[in-house]
């Protein structure tokens, strides 16, 4: 018996150790972005806030304008992303006012996105173009997908019967077949084919092209205006990169931009996950151990029993 | 007789035929543009209808009506524009403009319905009684009602013109006694180009029948047969006071500080809203500015059948299509709810139950009772 | 030496029967006004917010509330300890109960339930990256699991009873044959998920407050469930004593409370060393309240540890009661803090459960009680005869 509790005990501790092994090997490769990966770029020394991006994305998508928040219900005013409103333009004022800027909150369609790794069917994927697409038919509801969003963009429709959780696709399904064409510097679909927000605004302040050519045309501006620009563009490398990107003549924390480190969202929970589950080996091993611990004391239950003439069994 | 012949020769038509090639070009052009045709069109239109042959055959029809439609199509600034106007088409039917009455009249209609059989463009002014077989409105003792079917019957294509064409109009307000309906209802089932307004902008008209006029083609048309050019938005859309709603500055009363600086008549029952026209871009009589808004009066939705001689007039009216206003979401909001009822309730139940697991123990305090012996002990 | 387990006997339609069921019944009016107006109408739940009260506490804190029987197979069939025995079935019969009310607290919380049913079945649909695919998956295998160790017990009354006999019979061979292996999937399972449910606030990351976010979340958990689902076997075995009249069993218990302590040692240790190496302690030092629930969690836990380390104390049944109840507390409130209280979504947002919210959840927990009280009294479930007629 004691024989079997320090072989347990050895066995647990050794599940332990490869768990948090795995938790800090750094094995896993980190995803990179898709060579033709789409995504968008907002400029905020561009945008001047008339909100026709917001327009455009509820007639591409149908969804309804937002009047709760409006006295009369006069306007479509909502206060932040919800189940009706998949992009919307927020304002940063400084508290005496001298400092401004127009934010444009939608998905980032991360690299290595938290909410796909976090969606237990797999309703939420990274699909063509790197795309973060939602699927309603194998979303539960559970909406994990919430919970592990860092830039806390999935949203859910709270006030319906059947739900579902709603979120930008950068229109995805507005570009079904089509295939993207080289216009002026950048690979994009015909026009009414692409990501509507972009499509409509009228400074383009937010542009969509490839990841790579966004990259490379937030680079050359950053470069062209040094002073303008906080020098750095977010999204390139934070979280492990999204695909959606940002250049700003404030600090990226006013805008609500959370400070995030380069390593993506699902890293850790991954490698401990990995850790401990991978191919199943530490599971199996336990589940074996314990029979086999189980069975031998049962053995000896009975013998003893046997012994003592009564009937044992649990 | 038509009133083309009589121009020529009639007394105080000074100038008549001194009328400038230019004007001429330049009246095509703006009736043209309304229809968003472009400029070239214009020179096109001027040479197509300087060959009278190509000069289409009016026949317009007045029943249930105020005359407003014509009136304000003959209000222009400029007196020489009216009669270009009738230069462009061949008017063969008119009750307003006709030096003719009587047996002469009707002669004229029956035989500019028969030289033109197909090709004419019949032109409806007035709604059409329905009740009673529609004696309520007589010419040289028919009923409007036959008087349309027979017209109809060889019309190239069919203009209603005003609201009262398009839809019944005034005469058709509760409760409307006539049975008065508009051309659609009556003649069902053919391609009707509606032009409601009271009265409708005369621009509008003028657009869509030089464009027929010109090319043979109507303008496209939404569902109620209205030309997209004109009726497709909404007052509300391109109002020049929108950015006083975007605001939410609106007028509270007439005469107060808002009216005096021209804020949004929205609060005092607008129907811009809701009431599709081109009003704000296109004004009456050549006035800038003269329209409803335009002058300070809340539109009152005369081209909608919901809306004119039915809703109230200070009624407020529902926004089809809200739009951001001109504020902006922080970047952070307050989001979810506290309710004061269920944390209260929560912590006095919890506190209870905590409260009460502690005095249970206390009871069960000291030494137990040996086990298997004797009562047990209640809680 | 072992005593047979006999069933209860008694009355069934008694007074706390009646309470309990229309505690019950309120919560399935309110059921079917959840499953038809949605979420948002019925719960204080929104985008800031998505895991509330039904998850904190139905799903996270009553799993581990009914681990009774996982802390107790281990004791009993891992480590030997025979003398238990009469400690397991009542705690399998928990561990049955609390892991289906916690199944049908889930099936309440999902937005989308009738999609559910793809959970198992969509396989290649699997997301293996999920954590909550396993924590799922596994909680819906323990749950048969549970029901299935808890089976001898029914069988054995239904070996009785003419009809069912031959069935029942043929049962029992095939369980006493495969008993170990599905005994061994009874422990395999919560180990695997109870630590789980710590990876996955994990991955929420930044939005968990560094008091609580650790790569340590799954062994906290796990330890944790353990010292909650010995508690739990306290707390319902002295209530069972109580209000049953049944004759105590504190010498077992006492013994129980000694294993107790090295568990809670070993979470303060990892818990407090975690923040400690990390240097997150000075956190624990701000004016907040992340740190004022910090200390109330940790002193909850660390109470229990002395008020059962003098061997003496472990005897007196108010004591131990207090003990086990302060764990409990303990474990519950580690568990609210680090999926409520420490989650958050932004600067302002807020989150307190509706009253049909907590309305739902006692009619649940009723609905356990319930039948832990009917199987009680009907399947042989307890060990050692009762004195007299049981009034509850």
């Amino acid at each position: 018996m004691r024989v079997n509790r320090r072989l347990l005990f050895k066995s647990l501790a050794a599940a332990g150790a490869s768990a948090v092994a795995g938790a800090t090997a750094q094995g896993r490769a980190r995803p990179v972005a898709p060579p033709d990966a789409l995504g968008l770029l907002y400029d905020t020394t561009r945008c001047i806030g008339c909100k026709a991006c917001v327009v455009a994305c509820r007639e591409a998508n149908a969804t309804r304008p937002d009047t709760s928040n409006a006295p009369g219900r006069l306007w479509d005013m909502p206060m932040d992303l919800n189940g009706q409103t998949k992009t919307l333009i927020k304002l940063y004022k400084s508290a005496d006012g001298r400092e401004r800027s127009f934010f444009k909150a939608q998905c980032m369609h991360c690299v290595d996105a938290a909410c796909t790794n976090a969606c237990p069917l797999g309703a939420l994927k990274k699909k063509e173009h790197g795309i973060v697409s939602y699927d309603p038919k194998l979303c539960i509801g559970c909406r994990y997908c919430q919970m592990a969003c860092p830039f806390n963009v999935p949203k859910f429709e709270w006030a319906k019967t059947f739900p579902k959780i709603v979120k930008c696709e950068l229109c995805r399904h507005r570009a079904a077949g089509a295939s993207l064409v080289a216009t002026g510097g950048f690979l994009r679909y015909p026009a009414g084919k692409g990501p509507a927000c972009a499509e409509v605004c009228p400074r383009q302040a937010v542009i969509y092209g490839t990841r790579r050519e966004l990259l490379a045309e937030a680079r050359r501006r950053l470069a062209a205006n040094p002073g303008r620009y906080v020098p750095r563009i977010y999204g390139e490398t934070d979280a492990g990169g999204t695909q959606c990107l940002y250049i700003s003549h404030v600090a990226f924390e006013k805008l609500g931009l959370p400070k995030l480190s380069d390593r993506p969202v699902p890293e850790v929970q991954e490698a401990i996950q990995h850790g401990i589950y991978q191919g199943f080996v530490t599971p199996i091993l336990l589940y074996g151990l314990l029979g086999a611990v189980i069975f031998r004391n049962r053995r000896k239950a009975e013998a003893q029993e046997g012994r003592a003439g009564k009937e044992g069994g649990p | 007789m038509t009133p083309s012949d009589l121009r020529r020769e009639g007394p105080g038509q000074a100038g008549m035929t001194a009328v400038d090639r230019r004007d001429f070009i330049r009246v095509c052009a703006m009736a043209l543009a309304a229809v968003g045709l472009p400029y070239s069109a214009a020179a096109k239109a001027a040479r197509a209808l300087a060959a009278k042959k190509l000069k289409p055959s009016v026949i317009w029809l007045h029943f249930q009506e105020c005359t407003g439609c014509t009136e304000s199509l003959l209000r222009t600034s400029h007196p020489a524009v009216s009669e270009l106007i009738l230069d462009l088409v061949s008017l063969d039917y008119h009750e307003t403009l006709f030096a003719a009455a009587g047996r002469q009249a009707e002669r004229a209609l029956q035989k500019a319905m028969k030289e033109n059989a197909g090709t004419y463009i019949l032109v409806v002014e007035g709604a059409i009684p329905t009740k009673e077989k529609g004696i309520y409105c007589k010419i040289g003792d028919r009923t409007a009602l036959e008087i349309l079917r027979e017209a109809a019957g060889n019309a190239g294509s069919i203009i209603a013109i005003g609201s009262c064409a398009s839809w019944g109009g005034v005469a058709s307000a509760d409760p409307n006694p006539t049975g008065a309906a508009g051309v659609p209802a009556i003649l069902e089932g053919r391609k009707i180009v509606t032009i409601p307004g009271c009265p409708a902008n005369p621009y509008n008209f003028l657009g869509t029948v030089l464009q027929y006029a010109t090319f043979g083609t109507l303008p496209e048309l939404d569902e109620k047969g209205r030309p997209r050019f004109a009726y497709g938005r909404t007052i509300h859309e391109h109002c020049p006071r929108r950015p006083h709603f975007d605001a939410g500055r609106f007028v509270q009363r007439f005469g107060d500080e808002g009216h005096r600086l021209g804020h949004c008549l929205y609060k005092l029952g607008c129907k811009g809203p809701a009431t599709h026209a081109n009003c704000p871009v296109l004004h009456f009589g050549e006035v800038t500015d003269a329209w409803p808004v335009g002058i300070g009066h809340p539109c009152y939705g005369c081209t909608e059948q919901k809306l004119a001689f039915r809703a109230a007039l200070h009624e407020t009216v529902e926004i089809e299509r809200p739009t951001p206003p001109d504020t902006y979401a922080p970047i952070r909001s307050r989001q979810g709810r506290v309710s004061p009822v269920a944390t209260a309730v929560a912590g006095l139940v919890g506190g209870a139950l905590v409260g009460a697991g502690f005095m249970a123990s206390r009871k069960l305090g000291g030494k137990p009772p040996a086990e298997g012996n004797g009562p047990g002990e209640g809680a | 030496m072992r005593e047979e387990a006999r069933t209860l006997g008694g009355p069934i339609l008694t007074r706390p029967f009646r309470v309990l069921a229309a505690l019950i019944l309120v919560a399935a009016i309110l059921i079917v006004w959840r499953l038809v107006a949605g979420l948002g109408a019925t719960t204080a739940l929104s985008d800031a917010y998505p895991w509330g009260l039904w998850i904190a506490f139905d799903v996270v804190t009553g799993t581990a509330l009914a681990c009774g029987g996982y802390s107790m197979a281990i004791l009993v069939y891992v480590l030997n300890k025979g003398r238990y025995h009469p400690l397991v079935r009542p705690a399998i019969l928990t561990s049955a109960l609390g892991y289906t009310v916690a199944g049908i607290s889930i099936a309440l919380d999902i937005g989308r339930p009738w999609i559910a049913w793809k959970v198992p079945l969509f396989v290649w649909s699997w997301n293996l990256n999920s954590a909550l695919l396993e924590v799922s998956l596994c909680i819906m295998t323990y749950t048969a699991v549970a029901w299935i160790e808890l089976s001898p017990a029914l069988l054995e009354r239904w070996q009785k009873e003419s009809r069912l006999r031959k069935i029942a019979a043929k049962a029992r061979a095939i369980l006493d044959r495969s008993l170990v292996w599905i005994i061994a999937f009874g422990l395999l399972l919560p180990t695997m998920h109870q630590s789980s449910l710590g990876t996955l606030m994990v991955l929420t990351g930044p939005k968990l407050h560094p008091l609580w976010q650790t790569r340590l979340l799954p062994l906290l958990f796990l330890v944790s469930c353990i010292a909650i689902g010995y508690a739990a076997v306290v707390f319902e075995s002295t209530l069972a004593s109580v209000f049953f009249r049944r004759p105590r069993e504190t010498e077992m218990l006492a013994g129980l409370s000694g294993a107790m302590v090295p568990v809670l040692g070993a979470f303060l240790a990892i818990r407090i060393g975690g923040l400690a190496i990390r240097g997150r302690l000075p956190l624990a030092l701000a004016p907040n309240r992340y740190a004022l629930a910090f200390w109330v969690e940790t002193a909850l836990m660390a109470a229990p540890l002395f008020l059962l380390l003098p061997a003496g104390r472990r005897r007196d049944p108010g004591n131990l009661f207090r003990a086990a109840m302060m764990m409990l507390l303990a474990g519950a409130l580690y568990r609210f803090n680090t999926y409520l209280l420490a989650y958050r979504a932004g600067d302002d947002v807020h989150y307190f459960p509706s009253v049909p919210e907590f309305l739902i959840t006692v009619g649940l927990l009723a609905l356990e009680v319930l039948g832990y009280i009917v199987i009680v009294k009907l399947f042989p479930i307890f060990s050692g005869a009762p004195r007299r007629a049981v009034p509850t």
